[in-house]
């Protein structure tokens, strides 16, 4: 074997372990975590172990006008969301919006029924299956557990806000000023403090939780439990084809927010 | 050598004072913001960027541009940059300076700055950044520093020192590489997410850097005996005027794709940046005066810089750099960033203007930077002042 050709054999060979071995790295690179997040595939992502998710019937929100909001102070006040009482500085976990708002370029064309506009539309995070905010924070302070919740470690995050560029939906917020303090009036920012839930410090971002701490005790999340009896907000196991929500998912027409930012929502909804 | 920094004309010690008294101001909008929070700023719920990041991103250039010199002195034995490759190399460690000093003052928790490496994330782009910045400082002090004190010492610089001066040459490409990719992977932001962003940031990058180093050089010659000679000046230009205009052409390809495709979401940002964005019964257009204005100072620019080397004036070749240096500080540390935020996810207007504190903290970083830049070019200049008597 003549020096030229092992040479080649050498080079071929580190050639082709590179190629193996690249898309592979890439991966890692790409994820922070390997859990099965639709990557290089077409189509739906994979069910692996538990995906909690939401179906939110946006009719029946219609036909009771006073419930989503009840869901939304319900939810900030047990969770201490503050209120500074402007929109600079706002703060909100959930929220209600109008239909163009919720589903931008959704509304191309003017002959959609008029009623459309003036559905209270809950927007809250999605907890993606693959979300853009857990790619961006540089320190892990938001990040996805294995039931699909996309969490926020408030000790950790450093404020870059990051994480608000790259989400699609508006779902983050940021302590612009202390949310622990009072306004010119002497009103705390946080009306009646709920000792279970942290209050968290200025400088940090935060958002919907999908209500971690309930679930951890076997309950429900806030919003759903307000909206238990109509069942506007149905909440389960996307992965057990038995649960309710996936049998909803079946039978019913459901849309997500913007499907084409391959986030791959936990949020449906029936319009 | 650092000691020569230290004593200095009049007019030196004046211009520093003056630095440090804007330093001082902006410290206290510092402290100002520290104890209130970030909302002491002009950002937003819906624009949560502001001067700070955009700022730190015009700057990256302006660290970057340094390669324009460094490049065809080391790799190409351009001799004619023998005077100015080391201003190259110090004004990079200047602007990273004021980099690192704007992302710091953006950050909520700056105390915590430190989780970004104890929590080390390599899926985050600002991960990256935080090595690539401080990698880039890390090797333009020590490559200009040995240069430098060689020289002094009236040697040639040692051997060891050639693979960090390579080395420095794709990293400075890579600082500029990795701040576009902050924003050009983000899924959503439509005006960000181009293949393109990186290869503009450094076109605009290799016109900035160099005009502003033509400016200060232009000073110098005027205010001191340093000249940093006529073949590097026109050099220069050719530089500087060829990246202006390759800016433009990317430019003009993002109005392309925008406009001929027709698909909404790549034409908002534009309108709301050059004709004012109509949503619906207002229009949302506070940042057009400027935009325009950065067009036309720019091709202006491009124009006047060729001028100014076909009549050899120098009064014109600072005007034309000045007219570069704006109009890319326009572009990129302005509309880049904030455009970037309208309209927001939900498809709704939030127009951002920076609060007095804010503006204050950008000039001391500036200011404090400048100042770097002083007490550094102050050295080399008396290290190539000694080795010319």
């Amino acid at each position: 074997m003549n020096s030229k050709r092992r040479d080649f054999l050498k080079i071929a060979g580190l050639t082709a372990i590179a190629g193996i071995a690249a898309p592979s790295a890439f991966n890692t690179l790409l994820k922070g975590e390997a859990i099965a997040s639709a990557g290089g595939q077409h189509g739906a992502a994979v069910p692996t172990g538990k995906r909690w998710g939401m179906v939110i019937d946006v009719k029946k929100f219609s036909e009771n006008p006073d419930l989503a909001e009840k869901c939304v102070s319900t939810c900030h006040t047990i969770h201490n969301v503050p209120d500074f009482g402007n929109k600079k500085d706002e703060i909100k976990w959930i929220w209600v919006d109008s239909f163009q708002h919720v589903f931008p370029g959704d509304s191309s064309h003017y002959k959609q029924p008029e009623a459309l506009n003036s559905m209270p539309i809950l927007a809250l995070c999605n907890h993606c299956d693959n979300p853009p905010c857990v790619r961006a924070c540089p320190t892990q302070a938001t990040f996805k557990s294995k039931d699909g919740i996309v969490g926020m470690d408030y000790h950790r995050c450093i404020g870059c806000r990051f994480c608000m560029a790259a989400c699609p939906y508006g779902a983050r917020s940021f302590n612009w000023r202390d949310p622990r303090g009072k306004d010119a009036n002497g009103q705390p920012f946080i009306k009646a403090e709920n000792p279970k839930y942290p209050t968290r410090m200025r400088g940090v971002v935060e958002k919907c939780n999908f209500c971690t701490e309930r679930l951890a005790i076997g309950q429900i999340p806030a919003c759903v439990e307000v909206a238990a009896q109509s069942k506007a907000l149905v909440f389960g196991d996307l992965n057990d084809p038995n649960s309710e929500i996936s049998q909803i998912l079946k039978t019913t027409f459901t849309i997500q927010r913007k499907p084409s930012a391959g986030t791959h929502p936990s949020l449906f909804y029936i319009i | 050598m650092i000691e020569k920094a230290l004593k200095g004309s009049t007019g030196y010690g004046l211009w520093m004072l003056f630095l440090l008294s804007i330093m001082g101001v902006g410290g206290l909008c510092y402290v100002q913001q520290f104890n209130y929070g970030l909302g002491i700023t002009g950002m937003s719920r819906d624009v949560t960027w502001g001067v700070y990041i955009s700022q730190f991103t015009f700057l990256v250039g302006v660290a970057a541009g340094g390669l324009m010199l460094v490049l065809p002195y080391y790799i190409h034995n351009y001799k004619a940059f023998g005077r100015i490759v080391i201003l190259g190399e110090f004004m990079a460690i200047a602007a990273i300076a004021m980099c690192l000093m704007f992302i710091i003052a953006d950050l909520g928790q700056p105390m915590r700055a430190m989780n970004v490496l104890l929590h080390p994330t390599p899926h985050s782009m600002l991960f990256w950044d935080m090595i690539v910045l401080n990698g880039y400082l890390i090797l333009n002090i020590l490559c200009g520093w040995v240069v430098l004190q060689s020289e002094y010492k009236g040697i040639k610089y040692p051997k060891w020192i050639k693979p960090f001066i390579y080395l420095s040459i794709p990293w400075a490409i890579s600082i500029h590489t990795v701040t576009a990719f902050l924003y050009c992977g983000l899924p959503g932001r439509h005006f960000w997410l181009t293949a393109i962003l990186a290869p503009r940031f450094l076109a605009s990058a290799f016109a900035a850097g160099p005009a502003l180093l033509m400016v200060i050089a232009m000073i110098l010659k005027k205010t001191t005996k340093f000249d940093v000679g006529r073949e590097a000046q026109d050099k220069l230009v050719t530089i500087i005027g060829y990246a202006a205009m390759l800016n433009f052409f990317f430019l003009g390809c993002e109005f392309f794709v925008a406009y001929y495709s027709q698909i909404p979401g790549h034409m908002h940002t534009l309108d709301y940046l050059f004709w004012g964005l109509g949503h619906g019964d207002q229009v949302y257009n506070n940042l057009v005066p400027f935009m325009r204005a950065s067009v036309v100072m720019g091709l202006a620019g491009i124009a006047l810089i060729f001028v100014s080397r076909a009549r050899q004036s120098d009064n014109l070749l600072v005007v034309s750099c000045l007219l570069i240096f704006f109009a890319f500080w326009i572009d990129k540390g302005l509309g880049l960033v904030l455009g970037g935020f309208v309209p927001n996810m939900m498809d709704q207007v939030t127009e951002y203007y920076p609060s007095a504190q804010e503006l204050g903290i950008t000039a001391a970083i500036w200011a404090t930077g400048f100042f770097i830049l002083s007490i550094l070019y102050k050295v080399a200049i008396s290290v190539k002042l000694e080795k010319d008597a």
